[in-house]
């Protein structure tokens, strides 16, 4: 029974009850989370993009049209479930819970309040980086098992962009790691007197742009670009299996939001409002920058966005790093101003240093 | 030990999201790279030219309204010409310049939904289109005010249009020319110098100048491969000849030049527009033609600069009610050719650019 | 291909999106709004006036469809008495040529555009769907003392106030 000598570390001392209660508690708080709020981004983003496209959202289901992702998951389950006859039948019947199931984990660190998750796990912020890898599996076993060379094609393509995006993904973690001083996403928060989106402004930027290509929002859905190769992996998915797909695009990007908002924007911490209240308002913010980038640039495609990944966000985020840790050893926490201006001067520098010399992706291939 | 790799053949459908219309190609593909490419038309064929055979010329103007569908205007206009030639027959010129006016608008109707459906296909997720089809619905609400109907106008006749222009149609033109070149600027302002669209289209899909003239291609195709060429210069018709404009050309021939000669020609075309309105003399709309009308043998071949390129009609006559051969030279069926050059060497993503930039319509490819 | 912009254009794009999230929407809600429209429209129907009618036919000789069917029999003050006038809504194109060519202005083009059925049969207009009455409005088109009485047409022009 040597598990029962694991779990005290990871209860907080001041939580009523045994590990078990804790544990119940929270897997309620986290359903009931993640499903209410992925109704509510699904509301947001239909109602924010028709606002972007000088029209109105769904109004119909409901004031506002607020059970209108309501009414999306009773047609959806209504469908008749088709399988394809050739297919790799159990590889097609897994793939949406391989995919599912990881962005869910993710929640188990996400703090809602000082010591208020699942498990301080004090590796936060790799058993994040580790899980979320899982998803690519799930992804590509969709892609093999529908018997079908656009989900394939799609499928590939997947395999290569959520691959290369893991790195200058974990690279610019570091540099948030190292002026923490610690991987637990609790200790992150509690260390943010200043968000840290001030300190490590390049590193919010290669975040955000290598987490929009890990969940595969614009400019780098090409995996399911309507227009090329129409849905791409899912394809042949339909009832609640591509329900569940779906579910799997808005959990991993509440997922994004929920780590962005502890990594850069201070989590939970705010004067005057409760910190749940400021946890919502930082999540519905993030959300709101990802899917206004969606609504306005077109996509890249799959050669750009590799090339993007190892020319240009990898390079970017290794020397991030290195910078971040010679002002870490080298510079006394007095001169935190002079650290924001540094950091916002280098990463114009490079912005620019980039932009002239490098080249997006290779041109016509001789035939 | 060298991978075997096999090219595989993948069938871009007669349904597909991104083919303007039921156009099926058929690509040969070495990983993401095509290497061959085979198109297949006919899908929308409905025999105009043979049922045209059996109608008079009065009762052919409402089946040219058909053939592109989103430019009806220049097609009755192109129409009317060569059945004028044929008979003889003069126009006054208050009509020439009403037609010169409602061909023009007409272009930047069909501008607008050509650019637009490319900018969708390039990944944007329809918001620059649904801010062209804004401006195309005011355009649609000034037709509807002159001839009844928004899509199918059947305005023109021979001997010169069918209705002459109410009282609120000036004062409203007034307003759109005077607004419409704040939305061009706006429209460069969201995508004309965006990073993403120009490495999507930048270099992409190139038609080499020699090649263009070759294969007899018009339009913006033409022009954006660095030929000067345009009918209303060329071969002046109604009364083109006494206002001033310019003909944009791009240089190099690539995608990004045919958006932007797109572009261009619609503020030609407002600039257009004002001196025609300028110049509109009164007097009648319709000189006198009998209701069965037996042109003398012949033939004649009217064209015009139409949205798409040089549309023609080739008629023959026997002297009977109805034409004994009716001809479109459908510009795109002719621009079409070139796919396959401008394709092979490119990606998958890229032949979805490719295609749209060319804009069809498929009801004048197919007839 | 280089990144030209340093990130400019996108941002200049971003900007633009960001501005018509303080627009007004242009969508209508139909049913419970509805736009008026031109005067001149062809809508989805005809308007048959029995009085004017002398049964000559012009319009089903400048049908380019050949959609409607004209029976008349000899009267007795030596004229054509209309025994059967049938349009077949489903074949129309709507070109308003019969409109145009009749001599004795008894045919008119619909102003209702609701017109949909659930059966093909019931799309053929016969003589009594046809007869100008007090619910059908003809439209103006070819028109002009109709299209005088009738309401102005709702434009986008209007609608969409945008500053500049």
């Amino acid at each position: 029974m040597a598990i029962f000598n694991y779990y005290p570390q990871t209860l907080p001392p001041d939580w009523p009850g045994g590990y078990w209660l804790h544990w119940g508690v929270f897997v309620v708080i986290i359903l009931v989370f993640v499903m209410a709020m992925i109704m509510g981004f699904i509301w947001f983003e239909r109602r924010g993009l028709g606002r972007f496209q000088v029209r109105l959202g769904p109004n119909r289901a409901g004031p506002f049209g607020l059970l209108q992702p309501v009414a999306d998951a009773i047609k959806v389950l209504t469908k008749e479930d088709i399988i394809p006859a050739k297919g790799d039948k159990l590889v097609y019947w897994l793939a949406p819970v391989v995919a599912f199931v990881p962005a869910l984990m993710i929640f188990a660190v996400v703090p809602f309040h000082d010591g208020a998750l699942l498990a301080d796990l004090n590796i936060g912020i790799l058993y994040v980086v580790a899980v979320s890898s899982v998803g690519v599996v799930g992804i590509f076993m969709a892609g093999w098992g529908s018997n079908n060379k656009y989900s394939l094609i799609g499928a590939m393509r997947a395999v290569a962009q959520m691959v290369s995006y893991e790195i200058p993904l974990a690279l610019s973690i570091i540099g948030v790691v190292l002026i923490a001083g610690s991987l637990s996403m609790n200790s992150i928060v509690e260390a943010q007197d200043i968000p840290f989106i001030l300190l490590q402004p390049l590193g919010f930027i290669i975040y955000f742009l290598a987490a929009c290509a890990e969940i595969n929002r614009t400019p780098f859905d090409l995996l399911e670009a309507e227009s090329e190769i129409v849905a791409g992996f899912h394809i042949e998915y339909s009832g609640m299996k591509f329900a569940m797909f779906y579910l799997v695009e808005y959990c991993e990007v509440l997922a994004i939001s929920a780590i962005i908002t502890t990594l850069f924007l201070g989590g939970w911490r705010g004067p005057l409002l409760p910190p749940f209240l400021w946890f919502l308002i930082k999540v519905f913010g993030v959300f709101f920058l990802i899917f206004w980038v969606r609504s306005t640039i077109p996509r890249l495609r799959i050669d750009q966005v590799m090339a993007f990944a190892w020319k240009c966000l990898l390079p970017l985020a290794l020397i991030n790093m290195v910078i971040t840790g010679i002002e870490v050893i080298a510079l006394p926490p007095a001169l935190l101003w002079t650290v924001i201006f540094l950091n916002l001067g280098i990463m114009a520098v490079l912005v620019v240093l980039w932009s002239k010399f490098f080249r997006l992706g290779g041109g016509r291939v001789e035939v | 030990m060298a991978l075997k790799t096999e090219p595989f053949v993948i069938n871009v459908g007669p349904q597909h999201p991104s083919t303007h219309g039921v156009f099926r190609m058929r690509l040969t593909l070495d990983g993401e790279v095509i290497v061959d490419m085979e198109p297949v038309l006919g899908y929308l064929h409905r025999g105009i030219e043979k049922l045209a055979e059996g109608r008079t010329y009065t009762q052919n103007i409402p089946f040219t309204d058909r053939l592109d569908y989103l430019a009806s205007m220049s097609n009755n206009l192109a129409y009317v010409l060569a059945v004028e030639k044929l008979a003889g027959i003069p126009v006054p010129e208050r009509a020439e310049y009403l037609r010169v006016i409602m061909a023009e608008l007409q272009r930047i109707a069909s501008h607008l939904v050509g650019v637009g459906a490319f900018l969708n296909d390039c990944g944007a997720f329809m918001t620059p289109l649904l801010y062209m089809f804004r401006e195309r619905e005011k355009i649609l609400d000034l037709f509807e005010m002159v001839c009844g109907q928004r899509l199918t106008y059947n305005y023109m006749r021979i001997g010169g249009v069918s209705h002459d222009i109410p009282a609120e149609f000036l004062p409203a033109l007034d307003r759109f020319v005077t607004t419409m070149p704040g939305f061009i600027d706006e429209y460069d302002q969201l995508l004309a110098e965006n990073e993403i669209l120009l490495a999507r289209a930048k270099g992409v899909g190139i038609l080499p100048e020699e090649l263009a003239i070759n294969i007899s291609a018009s339009g913006p195709v033409l022009r954006g491969s660095g030929v000067r060429w345009d009918i209303r210069k060329a071969d002046p018709y109604s009364v083109y000849d006494r206002l001033e404009f310019d003909i944009p050309t791009g240089s190099v021939g690539d995608c990004y030049d045919r958006y932007w000669v797109r572009i261009q020609e619609m503020r030609q075309s407002v600039r257009i527009i004002r001196q025609a309105v300028e110049q509109l003399p009164p007097g009648e709309v319709r000189t006198e033609v009998p209701h069965l009308l037996h042109p003398p043998e012949g033939e004649a071949y009217g064209h015009i600069e139409a949205p798409k390129g040089e549309l023609g009609f080739y008629l023959v006559s026997d002297n009977s009610i109805a034409p004994y051969r009716f001809h479109v030279r459908a510009p795109t069926l002719i621009n079409l050719t070139a796919l396959r050059d401008m394709m092979i060497g490119w990606k998958v993503a890229d032949a979805v650019i490719i295609f749209g930039s060319i804009d069809i319509c498929l009801a004048e490819v197919d007839r | 291909m280089k990144f030209e912009h340093y990130g400019i254009g996108v941002a200049k794009g971003m900007a633009l999106t960001f501005k018509h999230l303080f627009r007004k929407p242009i969508t209508t809600q139909y049913p419970e709004e509805r736009l008026t429209v031109s005067r001149r429209t062809r809508g989805n129907e005809l308007v048959w006036d029995k009085e004017r009618c002398t049964g000559c036919a012009t319009c089903a000789k400048s049908c380019p469809e050949g959609c409607i069917e004209i029976i008349t029999s000899r009267g007795e003050e030596n004229n054509y008495i209309v025994d059967k006038f049938e349009v077949d809504m489903g074949r129309c194109i709507f070109c308003g040529l019969c409109v145009e060519a009749c001599p004795f202005e008894a045919l008119f083009m619909g102003y209702a555009y609701e017109r949909a059925r659930y059966r093909r049969q019931e799309l053929v207009m016969d003589k009594e769907g046809l007869l100008l009455s007090g619910e059908r409005q003809p439209s103006g088109y070819a028109r002009p003392k109709i299209e005088a009485g009738l309401p102005r047409q709702t434009l986008l022009l209007d609608r969409d106030k945008v500053k500049r």
